[in-house]
C-alpha cells in the first residue's frame, strides 16, 4: 500500500513530458524506452549512439540523486523468481510486438495523437489492472 | 550534440521517474489496484507529462526538421493490427505481475538488486525472442517488424 502523492507525481510527470519533448525537438527521436533498448541491442543498427547515451543518462539519475542525499529506495519485487522471469519476458516480448511501452505509446504516442497508441495504452492498462485484481484479490493467499 | 542531448534527456527522464515515485514497483501496483487501496499518483504523472508533451509535440510537428538532426523519426504506422493488440496485452500482464515497465526497470539496475537484474535479463531475452521470431519465424514479414518498431 502506498500513499497518494500528487505534488511529486505532477513534478516528476512534467519532467518526463519535458524529456520527451526535448528529445523530439532536438533530435527528432521518440523517447520510448522499449524502442530505445530494442534498437540499442540491434547490432546492425547505425542509429545506436543516442540510444546508449539516453540509457546512460537514465542510469545517471539515481547516482546523481544519491550524491545529493536522496538514495533510490530498493524496489519491492515479487518473491517468486519464476514470476520475475515470466514478468520480464512478457514485458520484453509484449513491448516489441506491440511497438511500444508506457513511454513510447503512453506519453509520446498520445502526444502525437496516434490512435494506435491510444488503443495500446488502453489495452496494457486494462490487462495490468486485471492481473493485479486477480493476484491481489481473487487468488490472494 | 545529439549524443549529449540524448544523455541530458535520459537524465531528465530518470529524475522524473525518481521524483514521481514511478521507479517503485509498489507504487505502480497500487495504481493498478483499483479494487484495493488505490493510489492515483500514476494518473497524475501521466496527465502532467501530457500537459507538457502534447503542446511540445505540436510545436515539434510544426517545425520542418529537428534542431540537431536532418529529419524526424516520426512513426508512420497507423493501422490497428493483431501485433499491436496482442503485444500490448502481453506487456500489460507482465507489468501487472511485477510493477515494472522498461524505463523504471532499467533505472532500478542502479540499486544492483539481483531481482531487478533478473527481470531486465528476462526482458531483453523477450525482446530478442521477438526479433529472432520476426526475422526467421513463419508468420511475420520483415517489413511489418520495421514498422512496428517505430512507435517508440
Amino acid at each position: 500500500m502506498t500513499n497518494f502523492t500528487p505534488v511529486s507525481a505532477a513534478i516528476g510527470g512534467a519532467l518526463i513530458g519535458l524529456s520527451a519533448t526535448l528529445l523530439m525537438l532536438l533530435t527528432g527521436r521518440i523517447a520510448g524506452i522499449s524502442g530505445i533498448v530494442g534498437g540499442g541491442l540491434n547490432f546492425v543498427s547505425i542509429d545506436k549512439g543516442w540510444r546508449v547515451a539516453f540509457v546512460a543518462g537514465l542510469l545517471f539519475a539515481p547516482l546523481l540523486a544519491s550524491l545529493l542525499g536522496y538514495p533510490m529506495p530498493s524496489p519491492q519485487m515479487p518473491a517468486s523468481w519464476a514470476v520475475i522471469i515470466a514478468a520480464g519476458a512478457l514485458v520484453g516480448l509484449g513491448t516489441r510486438l506491440g511497438g511500444g511501452c508506457t513511454s513510447g505509446h503512453g506519453i509520446c504516442g498520445i502526444s502525437r495523437l496516434s490512435t494506435r497508441s491510444f488503443i495500446a495504452t488502453a489495452i496494457f492498462m486494462f490487462t495490468a489492472i486485471v492481473v493485479v485484481a486477480l493476484t491481489h484479490h481473487v487468488f490472494a493467499g | 550534440m545529439i549524443i549529449l542531448s540524448a544523455f541530458g534527456c535520459g537524465l531528465i527522464f530518470g529524475c522524473g521517474l525518481l521524483i514521481s515515485g514511478m521507479v517503485q514497483p509498489a507504487k505502480v501496483l497500487a495504481f493498478l489496484d483499483i479494487f484495493g487501496a488505490w493510489d492515483p499518483s500514476l494518473a497524475v504523472v501521466m496527465i502532467a507529462a501530457l500537459v507538457v508533451s502534447v503542446p511540445g509535440f505540436v510545436l515539434a510537428k510544426r517545425r520542418e526538421r529537428p534542431i540537431l538532426a536532418a529529419q524526424c523519426a516520426w512513426p508512420t504506422k497507423i493501422e490497428i493490427d493483431r501485433s499491436l493488440v496482442v503485444g500490448s496485452a502481453l506487456f500489460g500482464i507482465g507489468w501487472g505481475l511485477a510493477g515494472l515497465c522498461p524505463g523504471p526497470a532499467l533505472e532500478n539496475l542502479a540499486t544492483l538488486s539481483p531481482r531487478v537484474i533478473t527481470f531486465v535479463v528476462a526482458m531483453i531475452a523477450g525482446m530478442a525472442l521477438h526479433d529472432l521470431w520476426s526475422k526467421y519465424g513463419p508468420m511475420v514479414t520483415h517489413e511489418e517488424t520495421l514498422a512496428a518498431a517505430a512507435d517508440g
